[in-house]
This record gives structure tokens, C-alpha cells and sequence, in this order.
């Protein structure tokens, strides 16, 4: 998923960082970020595409009301990223298309 | 819009537009008069089943017309298709009506047998647990087992909509929309329409206005004796293909999403929705399939189907005003290929199936 | 499953949710606040209470002014669900909510009264290729940049127009991050008509200084700011890689691999709507916003509306509102008596005025234009959650659809998870141009709960019910 970075921190308070995977890679971020954040902090462009078309979607208004920044998060899919603090552990997906049930 | 047509239609929901199609492709001069953009619909509160099973408890004939219609699903599917090229995502793998108990099998396997007695062409299976796995493996623990009926299908019945009504301005119709019919009445072997100020003239008319029909059917010597029945109805967000059969409650339409169903409440002309029955709807889509617990539901809406006291059609033509009819049902998706190719015909002249023969209003005068 | 009952339910911790739950308290009611996000703040004053930044002042100091409140808000010790979403809300003031986090779940509230102060979302913006990755709204970059400390590694292009899109320029240059140019799409005759109400801008001198202070910052800074833009595309395969504009008829393009999007706020409806308030289309603004009286009561007893939900006015605007609501609230549920409100009422009211004398003027200089909410360009997305594009949007109108949801019905734009909230707007306007009439005679979707998207055992779970299966039993179908 981790393409060319579009976003980088300025200077932080404090450099408390949890480990989330993305797609199973690991990836050490501020533990106060949203999923939605971290990924796009992490490099990744597209986190999802959709299951209309299969076009590559990524994080649009950060505030919980475009649901383009959805992805499966720890398991469960079809998560708000923006909308979901990041965790130690936290594993990661995008999603392809439609969800799947079981 | 133009002073004269051959058949006025009024409304343009799927019975309607059905009609309006089927007269249309036949050569007829027709104009739909439709309401404005949120008005009360039936159809668009379609849950979507073509269904025949289990029909015709109180009148084998209903479960006969159901039955024909279903047969000539694919046929007129395949035709909008062909037409205008939009899929209404016609499909009769056949249909299942679950059962969580043993009882409730038993009561369902009784009232099919009874009608298989009344009609043979009301073929079914009876499968227990294990039996009904084979075939959708979404199924939970907790169900005892299913009627299955190859006679059961679904349909998109907003894509439906859609193709009829292209298909209907394709043939020469006219739609004309934001109207609110005020009068009708017969000038000389035609009939006026007027609405408000505005008015035509056309050959023939066609009450299809659901709720509307009530008001507008003792205009032309018609009595359409219809109320409002509320239906709820919950559509998830789209999941990758899990079911491929139509359940009574719960079926996964042609985008993936699934949509769950349904009840029956009298509350008048409220299409509103409520949390109580929403969460009954919930319940009983999860009930047999459990994995449907984490998907999230997207959109939820209510309707109010079109209901007549026993819940029949009619389908009649004005004795006191020739050249008026009346045509209602509660089941627009179901019936909308013989609402095309039988109904239409009808009203044209072509004589009316002895199925029909139930479907007046007359048998509602006390 | 539960239910709670409370005097005072506020849904929003921003500026007039957090205005109102403290006023409410002063009253000796004991609201309750609910908020989706983690901290306080709303959106205008993300992450006020717990900056990540190391200098928040590159935010400024409107941004700060906000970290008393929430403060103020913390103190009081007012009982507040942070991360909880209210997504079914009746007209008889019973709501579902969702609780996450520890000892989160699904329960049913029961309020006297409810403040509804959800705020504002960015108007859709739709262009060819704004669903591209790269491509988000000003506000989001903004609130990456507050919540999250990051902001744009390559020089990113703004385009639009509004306070918003200046301020967030302001912000960049601020922090030594390089804007790489400002597509300024405010009309010629913006300027001409926001003349017309210049005594009312003349009464709110501080918000006049603020704007040419960020403006000539911007100047000073070298950032290219092109004006008068006529249309815009993003141009990239799978991401962002370029924008193109049109300037008196000639088209130019920019490299770019991000692109912020903005031109202006409007009132997120989709509570109001879903419980069967009345709304109004305010022309000024281009947006529509629930009918309420001068205490913010919408026509539906006991259901208010504050801050930016009501109408566009401001963070500073959203205080008094709020506080309008819950003392008139106050007076409802019997805690105050009308001599009292009203004597509260006009230093609330005088603070309501200073902050809404600056609004005709500023909505008329960033005015969005016709074609950027109606696209000419039929293959332009309208619908981003099911890929409707402008093109279908007018068949559909050919087809003979006069409003959003018989066009919803046909085409799917609307069923998406965002329930219409980015398309609601745009295809409203193309029906109104389809037919050549106003925007609000084509009307609105009609929202439904949920709010947001539920999982079904969420629903099923809400409330206790009957089995309606046993009433159908013997039901024709």
C-alpha cells in the first residue's frame, strides 16, 4: 500500500508513538492520531476502492461525512478511519470493493 | 402537454407504468399524470420479491394470476432489456420461506400442501435444517428448515421503474409529472381530465393511483375501497455475493447490498420509521442468518402498500362511465408483467381471463 | 437494553453545544452532552484541549480562543460521552445512541429537550477527478494539520473560495509550508455585491482587519493566487497529478500531487431532516437550514438547532446561539422563568448581532458559482459513494424525474453510506438548471434514520419490541 508521501508532521508536542500494522506491515505513529491520519502520515494514497468501480479512494473531509476513508480495522470492515483512534497493535486493511460477511 | 391522447393513466408507479407501457408499445396514444417528487409511493417501497408461494390461501385464483405473471417475467424482463437496455436484474432461481421452529414448518408445510391441492402448478420442497444449508450457507444454527419454491423470483424493482418508464417514452408515452388530478369526467365517448385549471381529453382512462384511486375511482362509477398498510423496510451497505436465492425477509439484490423485511402496520398515511419495528426487522434478519450481525445498515424507509380488506386486486371497467377502468393491487413488482401483457390487452378490448374473475369490487358491498 | 432519561440532551461538543450545556447548567438543568469525536471542540476547534503541535500558535489566535471554552466546558463537570454517535432521533425526543470505547453499547435516551448542534460540513465541490486520492477538502487538510500536526509534504494547491481557504493559506505560511498557488474561483460581480451590504461589514471591523490581514499575508508571501477561475479539473490516472483551470477562456495547468478543495460551509441537515423539522432555503447562502424561531426552537417542541446547524454564522456566532437554546430550554422544562431568559436574552442577543453583521457581506464576495454547483461537465461524479455522475443526473431529468428522489430512485444517487450529504446539494441544483427553476422548489432527499450506518445488530439491539412476525401470520401477501 505505502506509495510516495503527501503529508509530513511538523514539530510535536510529545513523540508518544503506538505500532499498527498496514496490511500487515508495521508502522510506528502519534498516538493521537485517527486511522484515517496515520495512513495518510504512513504514505499510503488509496486506502480502499470502491465497489462500484473498483476506483482508488482515499481520506476526503476527515470529519465523518464523505465515508471514503473506509477501511477494515482489525477485522471488522467498513470502519470510519478518520473516526477511529489509532492503537497499539491495531491491524489494518484496506478495503477491496465490497465487505464480505464471514 | 397535448389536448387529446387515446388512454390517459393516472399515476406512475409500477402498476401504472406497467399498464402505461404495455399500451403504449400496443400503438396507443398515452400520457401518464404522475404527483410530485415525494409524494406517497408505493413503488418505491418495493421490497422486491416476484413471488408466488404461499399465495392464494383465500383464493386460489390470486395465486393463479400470480403464478402466470411470475411465467412471464423473464419474457418481459428480457424485452426492457432488449428495449432500453437497462437490466432490471430479473432472476427465479426460486424462493425460500424460512422457518426458526418446527412448528412454524409444520404451519407452512399445511397451508402448502393445501394449495397444492387447490393448484398443482404450486409446486414445493420441504427441507430441514441440513437440507436447506446445502443450498444457502449463510443459514444459522437456530433455523429448523424452509419451504422452497421453484416458482420464486426477485427483481430490482427501482431498475424496474426505470426501464419502464424509458421504455414507455421510447414507445411515444408522455409523463407527465407534478400533476394532481382534480376531475374526470365523461364528454360525450371521451373522458375530460382536468387538473385545476388545466385539462384534456382522452379515449380512455386508467386509475393506477394506489392510495389515490380511492378519491378518483366514484369520478367515473368505480369504487376502489383501498387503505394504507405501512411496510418497513432496512438496506445494508453492499457485501459481496452471500445469497443467491430470495428469502420472504431477507434477499441480496443485483448491487450486494441486502435488504430485509418486512411488517404490516396500520398506522394511516405515516410512512415514517420506527425504532421498535426497525429493531424487529433487525431481529428477524439476523435470526437466520447470523453472520448478517456486523453488517451496517445504510439506509431504512417505510411505505404504505396499497390494501384492499382481503388483500385481492381489482381489476375492473366502469359499466356507468365506458372506457374508465381501475386497476389495484398491493403487489406491483409480482404483477407488473401481466399488468403489461394481460391487463393492457384488456383494456383494449382483448377479452378478460376467466382468472380474473374474482377481481371486482363488488364483492365488497356488505 | 436501557434507557436514560435526561432534561437536556445536546448532540455536538462544539462551540454551541459546548455554549449550550454550560448555560443549561447555569439554569440548574443537568445536560447531557454526546459528541462523536474523542475531545471537545467540534470541528472549528479541533484537538483545542490537547494540541499535538509543538507551537499551536501557527493556528492563530481565533483557533486558541477556543481552548477557554472547552476548558470551561471540562470544569464544569457536565456529563459528556465523547465517541458517541446519536443516529435515530424521534420527534418525540427518544434517540438511539451508540457508545464506544469500554463499557460502550447501544441505548435509548429519553430527553426533555434537545439541542441539536452538529454544525456544518464543506460544501460539495464537485469537479472532474475530486474523487481522485490526493485530491480532499480544505477543512480536512486543516484538521489534519490541528488534530494530527501534518500538513502537505509538496507544495499543495488550494482551490475556491472562502474565509476558510484564506485562513488555511495563512495557517501553511505560518508553519514555513509552502502553498504552491491559490485557484481563486470568487466571481467578478462577488465583489460588487458584497458592496451592497458594506455598512453591515463596516459594523464588524475585527472580522474586516482579520480578512485583509490573511490576504496581504498571502500576498506578502509570494504565493501565486489566481482569481476569477472558471472551471477546474484534476487531471491524474490513479492519484492526483495536475490541476487544470480556465481563466478568461484560456485553460493552464499545474502540477501538483495535492489538491485542497473548499467554497464554503453549509448546515448539515441530516438530523433535522430525519426527524421532520421544517426547512427553508436561505438564498444568500445557497444552502437550506431548519425553520426556528428566535431561540433556535425548530418547528418540532423541544428540538432546537444552534450554531452553524441553524445557518452559517461562525464559531463566535455558535456561543450565544447555544446559549439562546438551552435557556429557552430552561424555560421550557420549567428551570426559569421568562422575565429571567429575556433579561439573560439581551447581552446573548447584542454578541448574536456582532458576529452575524459580517455574514450578507461575506456571503455575497464568496458567493460559489453557478457552475461549480451545477457541473457543466457531465462526467464530473456526483454521487462519489455509488459513482453517479452529472450526465446521469440530467438523463434522469430527461426521463421526466423533477426531484432528488424520484432521481434517487432511478439513477442510486443518494443511497450511499454519506445518505446524500456530498450529492444532496449538487443534485438539487442540476434539477433546478434541468427545469429552469429555484433550487428549492426541486426540494431534498428525504433522510431517514440512520443517521450514520448502523450494523444491524446495533438496530436490533435499540429497543424492546413486540414480534411483529406473530401479528403477520395470517397476512395475504
Amino acid at each position: 500500500m505505502p506509495n510516495v508521501s503527501l503529508l509530513k508532521s511538523l514539530a510535536r508536542k510529545d513523540g508518544a508513538t503506538v505500532r499498527m500494522f498496514i496490511e500487515g506491515t508495521p508502522v510506528d505513529v502519534p498516538t493521537d492520531m485517527n486511522v484515517a491520519a496515520a495512513l495518510l502520515f504512513a504514505g499510503v494514497t488509496a486506502c480502499r476502492t470502491t465497489p462500484v468501480t473498483g476506483s482508488e479512494r482515499a481520506p476526503f473531509c476527515m470529519m465523518g461525512v464523505c465515508f471514503d476513508c473506509l477501511v477494515e480495522i482489525d477485522g471488522v470492515p467498513n470502519r470510519q478511519g478518520c473516526m477511529t483512534p489509532v492503537r497499539e497493535g491495531m491491524q489494518v486493511r484496506r478495503m477491496d470493493g465490497a465487505r464480505s460477511v464471514a | 402537454m397535448q389536448k387529446t391522447y387515446d388512454i390517459a393513466v393516472i399515476g406512475g408507479g409500477l402498476v401504472g407504468m406497467a399498464i402505461a407501457y404495455g399500451l403504449a408499445k400496443r400503438g396507443q396514444r398515452v400520457v401518464v399524470c404522475d404527483g410530485e417528487d415525494n409524494a406517497l409511493r408505493a413503488a418505491r417501497g418495493n421490497f422486491g420479491l416476484v413471488w408466488v408461494q404461499g399465495k392464494g390461501g383465500t383464493c386460489t385464483d390470486y395465486a393463479r394470476w400470480s403464478l402466470h405473471s411470475a411465467n412471464t417475467w423473464q419474457g418481459f424482463a428480457d424485452e426492457l432489456f432488449a428495449r432500453t437496455g437497462v437490466s432490471v436484474g430479473f432472476q427465479r432461481p426460486g424462493g425460500f420461506n424460512i422457518a426458526q421452529t418446527p412448528e412454524e414448518l409444520a404451519i407452512k408445510v399445511e397451508s402448502m400442501r393445501k394449495l397444492q391441492e387447490a393448484e398443482p402448478a404450486l409446486v414445493y420442497e420441504v427441507l430441514d435444517h441440513d437440507a436447506l444449508a446445502e443450498r444457502l450457507p449463510a443459514i444459522g444454527p437456530d433455523v429448523a428448515g424452509a419451504i422452497y419454491s421453484p416458482n420464486d423470483g426477485h427483481v430490482s424493482p427501482l431498475y424496474t421503474l426505470r426501464a419502464l418508464f424509458t421504455a414507455f417514452e421510447q414507445a411515444g408515452g408522455e409523463y407527465a409529472p407534478n400533476v394532481r388530478v382534480t376531475d374526470i369526467r365523461q364528454v360525450g365517448s371521451a373522458f375530460r381530465v382536468s387538473m385545476g385549471e388545466a385539462s384534456f381529453e382522452a379515449g380512455r382512462v386508467v386509475l393506477a393511483a394506489g392510495l389515490g384511486n380511492r378519491d378518483l375511482a366514484p369520478m367515473v362509477g368505480l369504487n376502489a375501497p383501498v387503505k394504507p398498510l405501512r411496510g418497513q423496510i432496512l438496506v445494508t451497505e453492499r457485501v459481496k455475493p452471500f445469497l443467491s436465492y430470495p428469502t420472504i425477509y431477507v434477499r441480496q439484490t443485483v448491487e450486494g447490498s441486502v435488504m430485509l423485511g418486512d411488517s404490516a402496520e396500520d398506522v394511516g398515511f405515516n410512512d415514517g420509521v420506527t425504532p421498535d419495528v426497525l429493531a424487529d426487522i433487525a431481529r428477524r434478519g439476523i435470526a437466520p442468518f447470523p453472520l448478517l450481525k456486523d453488517v451496517r445498515v445504510v439506509r431504512a424507509w417505510g411505505a404504505l402498500r396499497v390494501m384492499t380488506a382481503d388483500g385481492l386486486p381489482i381489476y375492473e371497467a366502469s359499466e356507468a362511465c365506458p372506457g374508465a377502468f381501475l386497476a389495484t393491487c398491493h403487489s406491483g413488482v409480482t404483477l407488473a408483467a401481466a399488468h403489461c401483457e394481460t391487463i393492457a390487452p384488456w383494456i383494449l378490448g382483448a377479452s378478460r381471463p376467466a382468472l380474473l374473475d374474482h377481481f371486482y369490487a363488488k364483492r365488497f358491498a356488505a | 437494553m436501557s434507557t436514560k432519561i435526561v432534561d437536556l440532551l445536546v448532540i455536538g461538543a462544539g462551540p454551541a453545544g459546548l455554549a449550550a450545556a454550560l448555560e443549561a447548567k447555569r439554569h440548574g438543568l443537568a445536560p447531557l452532552v454526546v459528541d462523536e469525536n474523542v475531545l471537545p471542540g467540534g470541528q472549528i476547534y479541533r484537538s483545542v484541549s490537547r494540541s499535538p503541535l509543538a507551537d499551536p500558535a501557527v493556528l492563530g489566535p481565533d483557533y486558541l480562543r477556543g481552548r477557554a471554552l472547552v476548558d470551561a466546558f471540562t470544569a464544569a463537570g457536565i456529563d459528556y460521552w465523547p465517541q458517541t454517535l446519536a443516529w435515530q432521533i424521534g420527534a418525540d425526543r427518544r434517540v438511539s445512541i451508540t457508545r464506544q470505547g469500554t463499557g460502550g453499547g447501544t441505548l435509548q435516551i429519553e430527553a426533555g429537550a434537545i439541542v441539536l448542534a452538529s454544525g456544518a460540513q464543506e460544501r460539495p465541490f464537485p469537479i472532474p477527478g475530486w474523487t481522485l486520492p490526493g485530491v480532499m477538502g480544505v477543512g480536512a487538510a486543516q484538521t489534519l494539520l490541528k488534530a494530527s500536526a501534518l500538513v502537505p509534504d509538496s507544495p499543495a494547491v488550494l482551490a475556491g473560495c472562502g474565509p476558510l481557504l484564506y485562513l488555511f493559506a495563512w495557517q501553511l505560511i505560518n508553519a514555513g509550508v509552502p502553498v504552491r498557488a491559490i485557484l481563486d474561483t470568487a466571481e467578478p460581480g462577488g465583489r460588487r455585491e458584497a458592496l451592497r451590504h458594506a455598512g453591515g461589514a463596516l459594523r464588524a471591523p475585527s472580522y474586516l482587519l482579520k480578512g485583509f490581514k490573511l490576504l496581504r499575508a498571502i500576498r506578502a508571501a509570494g504565493v501565486q493566487h489566481v482569481k476569477h477561475v472558471e472551471s477546474l479539473r484534476v487531471v491524474g490516472a490513479q492519484q492526483a497529478e495536475g490541476i487544470e483551470y480556465v481563466v478568461d477562456g484560456r485553460t493552464a495547468r499545474i502540477d501538483t500531487a495535492l489538491v485542497l478543495l473548499h467554497q464554503g460551509v453549509i448546515p448539515n441537515t441530516q438530523v433535522t431532516r430525519s426527524i421532520g423539522c421544517e426547512h427553508e432555503w436561505d438564498e444568500a447562502q445557497l444552502c437550506w437550514r431548519p425553520k426556528t424561531d428566535a431561540w433556535g426552537e425548530t418547528s418540532l417542541p423541544g428540538i432546537f438547532v444552534a450554531g452553524d446547524g441553524a445557518g452559517i454564522a461562525g464559531a463566535l456566532a455558535a456561543e450565544p446561539s447555544g446559549r439562546l437554546a438551552a435557556a429557552q430550554a430552561a424555560v421550557k422544562l420549567g428551570k426559569l422563568d421568562d422575565a429571567k431568559r429575556d433579561s439573560r436574552a439581551l447581552s446573548l442577543r447584542r454578541e448574536l448581532a456582532a458576529h452575524t453583521a459580517i455574514r450578507p457581506f461575506l456571503d455575497a464576495l464568496y458567493r460559489p458559482a453557478d457552475g461549480f454547483r451545477a457541473p457543466a461537465d457531465d462526467s464530473t461524479i456526483v454521487c462519489r459513494c455509488e459513482e453517479v455522475t452529472a450526465g446521469d443526473v440530467r438523463r434522469m431529468a430527461g426521463l421526466g424525474c423533477v426531484g432528488p428522489n424520484q432521481t434517487k430512485t432511478f439513477s442510486r444517487c443518494g443511497m450511499g453510506p454519506c445518505q446524500g450529504r456530498f450529492c444532496g446539494m449538487t443534485v438539487a441544483e442540476l434539477l433546478a438548471q434541468a427545469q429552469g427553476c429555484a433550487v428549492p422548489e426541486v426540494g431534498y432527499y428525504r433522510i431517514r434514520p440512520p443517521i450514520k450506518p448502523v450494523t444491524l445488530g446495533e438496530l436490533a439491539t435499540a429497543v424492546e419490541a413486540p414480534d411483529f412476525l406473530s401479528e403477520r401470520a395470517g397476512f395475504p401477501k
